[in-house]
Parts: C-alpha cells; sequence; structure tokens
C-alpha cells in the first residue's frame, strides 16, 4: 500500500507538474539551440549497441531512430509503445512466437541514403547475434529470439523460440539505434567512433570530453519535428558545474537527475525561472553478499543482514539528501508485477516491526557464530546515490553489533572486484530503461545464467522460479509466478538487499518545453519534442 | 677547617632535583615569555592531542550514529556545532575525527622522519656511490608535490587508515633525508667520529649512537612541521574521497560530505570542520616555528 501511496503521489507531483507547465496548451515554437549538461567526462565509445551508460544515450540518442519506443508524450508509462520506424505496432502471430513490423517508407540516412527494412534487420542482427569481436550488451535480453529477417523493404519479421511477453518492452530499449547496413557489413565496429543515423538531428562535431554538437534534420520522419535548429551537450562530471551552468542560464538542462539540495539550490535562487520534473527510477542498488566468503555463505548470516536494516524509516529520510526514495522488491514500484507494501512486509528486510526484525538478526548471528563479524562493504565511488547508501547501511548494520568498514573504489575497480569476487559485500546497481520485469529481475539470478550476477551463488531452484515466471503468460498468473521468485531470492535465500530505489528530479529553465520524465533516465533522449520558449 | 657532615651532603643531593625542577619550569615559563604565539600553538597543540585522547569522555554523541529525527540541524543547546545531513552530531565527529587526524599525522611524520633521519645521516655516513644513489632517488620523489606522491601512493594500495598513513609516510622521507643528510655531512668530519672509526665501531653503532643525535635539533623542527603536514595531507585525501572512508569521523572526510552540497542552506557542517583543520595546523605551525628559534643558538637571543 505504501509503495502505491508513494507512486500514487509520485505519478500526481509529476502530473500536477506537467498540467502545472503552460506547454501543454502552447503551440511549440521553432528555432533556437538547446544547450544541455551531460553529467560524464565522455561518452566511452558512440555505440549504442556496446554501451550501457546514459552518458552515450545522452549525447548521441538524438542522431538516431528506432524501431519502436516509448510515448515520447506519456514516457511514464510503463506498458505502452509506440512506433518510430514501423509504421504500426504488431500483433503476434503464430502462436506468439511471430512479431511483423512494417517499416515506414521514406526515411533517409544523414547521409541520404534510403533507410529500409534490411538497414534494420541487419542491426537488430548485429544487437541479437553480434559477429565475433562485436560486443552487444544486451544479447541476453533476446535469448527468446530466433531468427530476424526482411523478406522485402518494407518488412521485419522476428521469429521467438517461445512466446514471450518480454520479447516487445524488450526491442522497445533506447540503445537499439537503426544502423546502415552498407556500413556494419563492412566494419561493424565502425559506428564505435562514428556517428551516422536517421534520427531528428545531424551530427555536426565532437570533441572529447567537452561538447557533442547536433543541427535540426531536414528530412525527419515525424512532420513537424524537431522543433530546435541545433542541440549541444556539454559534458560535466562535478555536479557543482552542471548546477551552475543551469543556474547561470549557461545550459538549460541536465537529463540524468540531481539530489534534492541542488532542486533546492536552483529553486531557491532562480524561482519561476527553474521547472522541476520528478519521478521514480527504475534503478536501484542491491546489497549483495559474496557467497563464496565466509561467513556470507551461511543463509543466516545473510538473512541478518537485510533483518538489520530499517527500509521504512531509512527511505524517506534518505530521499531528504540522496536520489531514492521508494521502498521496493526486485520489481520496479511503478510496474503491476512488483510487489505491494503488505507482500514485502513478508520479507527479511520490510519487517513493520525493526526491533523484533532486529532481534531476529542478533538470535540468526549468535548461531551462526557471527557475532560481532567485521567486514568490508565494497562501495563504488559515486556521492549520489551510493555512498549514502553505503554510509546508511553501515549505520544499521552497527545496531546489530556488525562492524564494517566501507571500501570505496573508483568505477573500474569496483566492476573488477564484482567480477573477479574479491569483495565480502558489494552496493551493486541496477538499472534498466523500459520497465520490464521479466528481464529486469534476471539481475538475481545466479552469475552461470546472468553473467551481471554478482553474489557467486548457485541456485537452480532460483532458476526454475525465474523461468516459470517468465513463461507465464497470464498476468495474474506470472504476478503469483514473481511473488515466489522474489520471496525465495530475498527472504528464503537471502541473496541481496534491494535498497530503496531511486527518484529521478530533473530542474530546468522553464523555457525548455515538450520533454517529460520517465521512470529511466535512458528513455525519451531523442529531444525532437523539445521546444524553446523564448 | 671546615668538616662536612654526611648528613649535609645528602641534603645536598636531595636539594639538586628541586633545583632541576625548578629550572625546567623557568624554561618552561620563559619559552611562553619568549615565545607568546609558540605557547599558543602548543596549546592547540595539548587542547587537540586531548580530544583525541579523551573522545570517548569528551563527545556527548555517538559520532557515526544516523539519527534521522536531527537531520541538518543547526548548531543548538544539544548540538552544540550543529548536525550533518545524516543527523550525526558534528561536535562528536570532530573530537573524535581529532583522533584520526592525530593517529594519521603524527604516526606518518614519525615514520616518515625517523626512516629519513636513518636514512640521511647514513647517506652522509657512507658518501660515495650510496650517497649518490640515494640523493638522486630523493630528487625524484622530491619532484612531486607531497599530495601528488600521495595520492599517487593511495591509488595503488587503495583507501582506509593504515594506506592513508603510508601514503604520506612517503612522500615524507625524502623531505627529512635531505634536510638531515646536509647536517650529518658536517657532524662527519668531526674528531670523535673518525675516533669511534679507528676504535673499530660498527657503522650501525657510528650512525646511531654518534652521529644521529647530533642531528636531532634539525630534526625535531622538521618533526613538527611534518605533523602539521601529514594532518593536512590526510584531510586532502579524505575531502578528494581518497582517505578514510565514511563513516569513519575525519575532518577532510566531514568537508567532503558537506561542503559543497550544503554551503548554502546548512553551512555548519562544512564551517567547523574547516576550522578545526585551520587551528591545528596553524597551532603546530607555531609551535613548530617557536621550537626552531628555541633550539637554534644563532636565533635563541633574536
Amino acid at each position: 500500500m505504501y509503495v502505491r501511496t508513494a507512486l500514487w503521489a509520485a505519478g500526481l507531483g509529476v502530473a500536477a507538474a506537467i498540467a502545472a507547465a503552460p506547454a501543454g496548451a502552447q503551440t511549440p515554437k521553432k528555432g533556437g539551440t538547446l544547450t544541455y549538461m551531460i553529467s560524464a567526462d565522455a561518452s566511452p565509445s558512440f555505440d549504442g549497441h556496446r554501451e550501457t551508460t546514459f552518458a552515450t544515450v545522452h549525447a548521441v540518442a538524438p542522431y538516431y531512430s528506432v524501431l519502436i519506443r516509448v510515448p515520447p508524450d506519456n514516457p511514464a508509462s510503463t506498458t505502452e509503445f509506440v512506433c518510430d520506424l514501423c509504421t504500426e505496432l504488431p500483433k503476434p502471430t503464430d502462436g506468439g512466437k511471430t512479431y511483423t513490423f512494417k517499416i515506414r517508407q521514406g526515411v533517409k540516412f544523414h547521409d541520404g541514403s534510403k533507410l529500409t527494412a534490411k538497414d534494420v534487420a541487419a542491426t537488430w542482427n548485429k544487437i541479437v547475434f553480434p559477429p565475433k569481436g562485436v560486443t552487444s550488451a544486451r544479447v541476453t535480453y533476446y535469448s527468446m529470439v530466433e531468427k530476424i529477417e526482411a523478406p522485402d523493404d518494407a518488412t521485419v519479421v522476428f521469429r521467438l523460440k517461445t512466446p514471450s511477453s518480454a520479447f516487445l518492452p524488450a526491442v522497445a530499449d533506447p540503445f537499439t539505434w537503426i544502423y546502415k547496413k552498407e556500413i556494419i557489413d563492412k566494419d561493424p565496429r565502425w559506428y564505435e567512433k562514428n556517428i551516422m543515423g536517421s534520427g531528428p538531428f545531424k551530427f555536426v562535431s565532437y570533441a572529447i570530453g567537452q561538447s557533442i554538437k547536433g543541427e535540426r534534420n531536414p528530412d525527419y520522419y515525424h512532420k513537424g519535428q524537431p522543433y530546435l535548429d541545433a542541440i549541444e551537450g556539454i559534458f560535466a562530471a562535478k555536479q557543482s558545474v552542471r548546477v551552475d551552468a543551469i543556474r547561470g542560464n549557461r545550459a538549460a538542462i541536465e537529463f540524468r537527475g540531481m539530489p534534492p539540495s541542488a532542486r533546492d539550490e536552483l529553486v531557491k535562487e532562480a524561482g519561476k525561472d527553474i521547472f522541476v520534473q520528478d519521478s521514480d527510477w527504475n534503478c536501484g542498488n542491491i546489497i549483495t553478499p559474496n557467497h563464496k566468503k565466509k561467513p556470507f555463505d551461511d543463509v543466516r548470516v545473510r538473512r541478518a543482514l537485510a533483518l538489520a536494516v530499517d527500509q521504512w524509516k531509512g527511505a524517506p529520510a534518505l530521499s531528504k539528501i540522496a536520489i531514492v526514495r521508494t521502498v521496493g522488491g526486485i520489481v520496479f514500484p511503478g510496474s503491476p508485477l512488483a510487489a505491494t507494501k503488505e507482500e514485502l512486509q513478508q520479507m527479511a528486510g520490510y519487517w513493520p516491526d525493526i526491533e523484533k526484525s532486529r532481534a531476529e538478526a542478533r538470535r540468526l548471528l549468535k548461531e551462526a557464530g557471527a557475532e560481532g563479524l567485521k567486514f568490508e562493504l565494497t562501495n563504488r565511488n559515486v556521492d549520489q546515490p551510493y555512498k549514502f547508501v553505503g554510509t546508511w547501511l553501515i549505520g544499521e548494520w552497527k545496531k546489530i553489533g556488525l562492524e564494517v568498514e566501507q571500501k570505496v573504489v573508483p568505477t573500474g575497480p569496483w566492476f573488477q572486484a564484482m567480477r573477479t569476487g574479491a569483495f565480502d559485500v558489494v552496493v551493486d546497481a541496477n538499472c534498466q530503461s523500459v520497465v520490464n520485469p521479466p528481464l529486469d529481475t534476471s539481475k538475481y539470478l545466479p552469475q552461470k545464467v546472468y553473467p551481471e550476477s554478482y553474489g557467486g551463488y548457485d541456485d537452480p531452484k532460483s532458476i526454475e522460479l525465474y523461468n516459470k515466471m517468465l513463461a507465464a503468460t497470464d498476468p495474474k498468473e506470472q504476478r503469483a509466478a514473481m511473488r515466489a521468485f522474489e520471496k525465495h531470492t530475498l527472504d528464503t535465500e537471502a541473496h541481496a538487499i534491494v535498497a530503496p530505489y531511486w527518484y529521478r528530479i530533473v530542474p530546468a529553465r522553464s523555457y525548455v518545453k515538450g520533454w517529460k520524465i520517465s521512470p529511466s533516465h535512458y528513455l525519451n533522449q531523442d529531444l525532437a519534442n523539445i521546444w524553446l520558449d523564448k | 677547617m671546615t668538616i662536612i657532615a654526611p648528613n649535609r651532603v645528602a641534603a645536598d643531593l636531595i636539594d639538586e632535583p628541586t633545583d632541576r625542577k625548578r629550572s625546567t619550569l623557568d624554561v618552561a615559563l620563559n619559552f611562553m615569555k619568549r615565545q607568546p604565539l609558540g605557547s599558543f600553538g602548543l596549546l592547540i597543540v595539548v587542547v587537540m592531542f586531548a580530544a583525541g585522547v579523551l573522545a570517548e569522555w569528551i563527545a556527548p554523541f555517538d559520532p557515526e550514529e544516523n539519527d534521522f529525527s536531527a537531520m541538518m540541524e543547526a548548531p543548538n543547546l544539544v548540538h552544540w556545532l550543529g548536525t550533518d545531513q545524516l543527523g550525526r552530531d558534528i561536535f562528536s565527529r570532530l573530537v573524535f575525527g581529532a583522533r584520526t587526524a592525530l593517529i594519521v599525522g603524527f604516526s606518518a611524520a614519525f615514520m616518515g622522519g625517523i626512516i629519513g633521519l636513518v636514512l640521511g645521516v647514513s647517506s652522509a655516513y657512507f658518501g660515495g656511490w650510496f650517497d649518490l644513489l640515494f640523493q638522486r632517488v630523493l630528487d625524484v620523489l622530491m619532484a612531486f608535490p607531497l599530495i601528488i606522491l600521495a595520492l599517487a601512493v593511495v591509488s595503488v594500495f587503495g583507501t582506509g587508515v593504515f594506506n592513508v598513513i603510508l601514503a604520506i609516510t612517503i612522500p615524507l622521507i625524502p623531505r627529512c633525508g635531505r634536510v638531515v643528510r646536509a647536517s650529518a655531512l658536517s657532524v662527519r668530519e668531526v674528531p670523535y667520529v673518525d675516533a669511534a672509526r679507528a676504535l673499530g665501531f660498527s657503522h650501525a653503532r657510528i650512525v646511531l649512537r654518534h652521529m644521529v643525535p647530533n642531528v636531532i635539533a634539525p630534526f625535531l623542527i622538521l618533526l613538527s612541521a611534518f605533523v602539521g603536514q601529514a594532518i593536512l595531507a590526510e584531510a586532502s585525501l579524505s575531502y578528494l574521497g581518497l582517505g578514510v572512508q565514511e563513516p569513519v569521523p575525519a575532518w577532510g572526510l566531514m568537508l567532503q560530505g558537506g561542503a559543497e552540497e550544503y554551503a548554502t542552506t546548512a553551512p555548519w557542517i562544512a564551517v567547523f570542520p574547516g576550522v578545526a583543520i585551520m587551528l591545528t595546523v596553524l597551532g603546530i605551525s607555531l609551535f613548530g616555528d617557536a621550537l626552531r628559534d628555541a633550539i637554534d643558538p644563532k636565533l635563541r637571543d633574536r
């Protein structure tokens, strides 16, 4: 109930914000340049198929088209999808195993060549079946796909091994940019260093670690869009630089999200010149004990770690200082598949009576011979929200007599520690784009099934429960199966602790219109619908 | 003929320590009179030392305990210096932070100083290729500013109290070694060192028993400066996120956590740790300067 209430409130907040903005009633104005901040040093590469970071999406998405996407005018929806390059969302045939997409005609790449179904099929084949030596970050999302073909220039057919409710949301992934077949046939890695798409903006220039510039694509296929003449993304990893840029009107917006303190500062100083949108975020920290290290191989110790944490009191308090807010389980709280508050309260780490919960934690530690346990919490050297979450957890664990030292390391060594199992307990993260619980929760599977699961456990029961949930086609049945998988993961085996979900706060100059916040900082970033009310 | 009674001799002997006590007190009073700023510095150091040692008794709250009902409270009667973003008592964190500063500052300064002292005196004593090689190594190490070298060391070994001590110790070694070697070069030429060598004493004995005590005055002055530098370096590393880590109370870390985000809304989060660092380093510098003036005969009567 709590989760639903929080979501309802959040949703209402967004809705109110949108309603309060005059944008809805106004006719978009054409022209102008949008200068926006990108909260990173640089994009690791330009290839969306290879990368998983927002630094690539925020910089490069405006130059590309995708097959389908979340609706740009309602990106907060967790169930709706619309066509970008296709003409109509397909109804599955062949017992749910075949999806036939009709491709929009007359679309041109920025080099003037025609975009056809052959380009779409070649792109998707690169994503789903990458050639040797080519990295495709989301191959596992498409494990249900058997074959992708283009029988003619206007048709793309996806054939699945088995029917899957996870397929269509996976196709709407915002990293699946459509590339030119001729180029990827010649060099499948060409797009890592070059940009050439069919999106609303044409690439102009890039200065490493400084900025990326684009200009309006006059041949764009969505009538009237884009509204802007040009865009410029400025890279700045430091938050104070980004806040200063928006405060001084040198930039209009930063799309990732800022902490409450930055929002308050901007609103206090710029007043009505700043407009804030916020939303629950399909991103969260997962606290993972290393099952390969004693005593974390003992489920009693892992359960004790979960039972010590007061999520219900911690989440609202942390939301005042960090970009976290909503208590949730393994499923994003905005989804119909998410647990209710009552369901959450049945599991370790969510008990309503924290004193009883901590007493049980102490009992379990004593029984496991791990009283006064000392260990290291490996964390990423990123303030928001990693270090806040880590420091909060250490305080919670101290209350059951655990002595925890926080080991903060840069992103590279953080990944290395997780991949090599060189940690006691780690603050990991699970950030997804399109809300697609059946795939989003694969992070909780054993590593042999999901390579980016770092707990180091093998658990056939977990795989069995997950597969049952994945195969379920009836929503009720799928929801029940998801609860069973969740209870097994967080309660019975206590493989992980899910920290409060992140909360996205995007302050912008009030003249920025048309853009709407979504539950992911990866979504709705082609900037085609943004206009400036100047 | 005067006969000195045995009991008189005993009385003289008993009086002697009293005289010595008086003279120590005189020295202290004389120091305070001649070096008021240095005395002020010493007072700060003593207060900081006492805070660090007696932190458990002085601090009114657990410095690591989050209190969500008291987040970012301005200074008040309960929380004298206010609370930080997690509701932790800033005064308690400052008091315990003094302990971190003391441990890191004194450990790094002593380790760096003593290793530098032994290596510097040895370099002067042996001379030749050893001296040449040692000095070139020092040249390389001293080419890097202290904080840069400390950053490099901590990025290799990782964060944490011990690694921070190590990271600050390494850059202090050449700084001490270079100065001590210069003093030791003149000591090496004095006759008693030749005499010790002629008597067949071991190198270690000559270096440690006959040379080191004679360069101890400049060494002590250096040491006092090193403590200040080490405390500042620890605060800088913590501020950069490379020193000790949350929730351990450390002054630089307290600045890092609150300075940027809450500078306007809750300035006390950043101001008090900043003042603590400033006062401590100032106190150690003032005391170090005064100590130099007091020990150096050339400066004693100025």
